[in-house]
């Protein structure tokens, strides 16, 4: 496999011959131009090979039994742990709860920690670009207990409105809950200043990690988030299989999430004792296909560097920005490309995001439209819906100039 | 597919002959489509015996959900108001002229659930649309 250590140099050639859903005819001479990874990112054959694999040779249940295969497919599953703990600088492997994705590590807290330490009229600090899922979660526990929620305002060059952040820190929150990278703007919040502020303040923090792990490098211990919450499917990996990462006290303390098999030390009839980290956290069969395959996806990541992906969807990012904002009619949404990751959110001027994707997709190319489940970010732009291009490791200049040639073609039809 | 924006699509979405308010109406609806914020609203004047002597749609989305309404619109005026509910799926699909996928489509079909929705009171339409 290709590897480097100097920056803007993966080697794109290689890297595409990974992805085999990249040379993909749609139609007749039409090849798939894959623009939408910020919604879920292509898998490699290193990927799709492990958990062929799995199935073809190793396929059993996970700590049920003595059988070879069943050890065998332990391993792998606890493996995968570790090598996903070391990829964020956990410092250790019981801190990594699988889950199902991002949502359901949100939800994990919300359910657990925050119902056994929120009471009614305590704050949490949300962002106004949060994902429906840093959102709704939150709405559930206010109706249900009556907690009160406040928003960090996003600023008109969208960014966090960090004094009025400082603000609310003022008013004793019991938990900070935000995104590390928009997935509309891009923008990448200075996580481990806010976490600091938030400690400062005495609020526990929860971050939403389904777009920057992905493309940044993140360090658990370095950021000191008291929880962390990602997806394999948005990195190269499998769906149906996401991360919760939590500090070991607070894990420790808290309720388990789920009941049933594997969860447990001990069950009797009228009572059970909870399992030790992780698998407190993790009842009934989990996704351990899908474990293999994050493990490989996480492997394939740590292979190319994380620097080296960041830095390499910086340049097409920098670069899409630009033509981008030469096209007449084309409004761009979030900061300058320095402060954001691989997204280009924009509108065309007289023309529906609907019809921008669908006239796109005549080409091949494949961009999102509509709201990118953040519908309250929408709104404070006075927009309905955006069209989306996100960029990843695999994508090229020349994929740009294919999104720029596609936009003036829908321009034409509509001009 | 390459139907989708036919030229009288698009000539009805940039210049539609029948956007507006009609004031005063004597039945007016509006709904949206939540997936794509898709608005539509849609004022009827009825004369006493039961004929639409005019229409008018207002609202903003997509091209196929903004030429249907137009297309929609031209459609029922000088139509009795048992003849509109006449109205389903094909009879929209057939103003476009064009075949569309389940996402598409309920872009194509929100004026005509609004138009029934003005016209029946609201549960009857929203039923009538389920096939
Ligand atoms: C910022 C952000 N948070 C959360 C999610 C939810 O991720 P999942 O659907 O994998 O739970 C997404 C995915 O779109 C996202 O972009």
């Amino acid at each position: 496999m290709f590897t480097s250590n100097d920056p803007m140099t993966l080697n794109l050639i290689e890297i595409r011959k990974d992805f085999p859903i990249l040379d993909r005819e749609l139609r007749p001479g039409v090849r798939l131009t894959y623009l939408d990874t910020t919604a879920t990112a292509q898998k490699p054959l290193a990927v799709i090979n492990a958990m062929d694999d799995f199935y073809r040779r190793s396929n059993a249940n996970i700590h049920r039994g003595v059988h070879t295969l069943a050890e065998e497919a332990t391993t792998l599953y606890e493996n995968a742990r570790e090598r996903i703990a070391k990829f964020i600088n956990a410092e250790s492997a019981r801190q990594v709860i699988y889950t199902r994705n991002t949502t359901e590590s949100i939800n994990l807290v919300a359910y657990t920690w925050a119902r056994a330490n929120l009471k009614p009229g305590d704050l949490v600090i949300l962002t106004e670009m949060e994902h429906h899922s840093n959102l709704v979660p939150w709405h559930m526990l206010q109706a249900e207990r009556g907690i009160e929620l406040d928003f960090i305002p996003v600023t008109q060059d969208g960014l966090l409105d960090l004094v009025t952040y400082g603000m609310l820190l003022e008013r004793n929150p019991k938990l900070v809950s935000f995104t590390h990278m928009s997935n509309v703007l891009g923008t990448i919040n200075p996580a481990a200043e806010m976490i600091r502020l938030a400690h400062e303040a005495g609020a526990i923090v929860l971050v939403d990690g389904a777009q920057s792990v992905p493309h940044l490098k993140v360090d658990m211990q370095a950021l000191d988030a008291d929880f962390y919450a990602f997806s394999a499917h948005k990195m190269c990996g499998p769906t149906g299989i996401g991360v919760l990462y939590g500090k070991t006290a607070l894990l420790e303390s808290m309720p388990p999430f789920l009941g049933g098999g594997d969860m447990i030390k001990e069950v009797k009839l009228r009572s059970f004792r909870a399992n030790t980290l992780p698998h407190k956290f993790e009842a009934g069969t989990p996704a351990i296909a899908e474990a293999v395959g994050f493990g490989v996806a996480v492997d394939y990541l740590t292979n190319l560097g994380m620097d080296n992906i960041a830095a390499h969807e910086h340049e097409i990012t920098e670069y899409a920005l630009e033509r981008l904002e030469e096209i007449p009619g084309v409004k761009l949404f979030g900061p300058s490309a320095d402060k954001k990751g691989g997204v280009a959110s924009f509108t065309l001027e007289g023309v529906h995001p609907h019809d921008v994707a669908q006239i796109l997709d005549r080409d091949g190319i494949a961009v999102r439209a509509g709201h990118h489940c953040a519908q309250p970010l929408h709104e404070k732009f006075g927009i309905p819906a955006t069209s989306r291009a996100s960029f990843y490791l695999y994508n090229t200049k020349e994929e740009v100039d294919l999104l720029v040639n596609g936009i003036y073609t829908v321009k034409k039809m509509f001009g | 597919m390459d139907d989708l924006y036919r030229e009288v699509i698009i000539e009805h979405y940039k210049n539609p002959s029948y956007r507006g308010k009609l004031d005063p109406h004597d039945i007016s609806f509006a709904d949206n489509n939540p997936l794509c914020g898709d608005h539509i609203q849609i004022d009827l004047r009825v004369s006493p015996d039961g004929v639409v002597t005019d229409a008018r749609f207002d609202g903003h989305g997509c091209a196929i959900s903004q030429a249907s309404a137009d297309l929609l619109i031209e459609s029922i005026i000088g139509k009795p108001l048992e003849e509109v509910k006449k109205l389903n799926k094909e009879s929209v699909l057939e103003l476009l002229g064009i075949e569309l996928g389940p996402v598409r489509l309920k872009c194509a079909l929100l004026s005509l659930k609004v138009l029934k929705a003005g016209v029946y009171g609201l549960q009857e339409a929203s039923d009538s649309l389920v096939e």
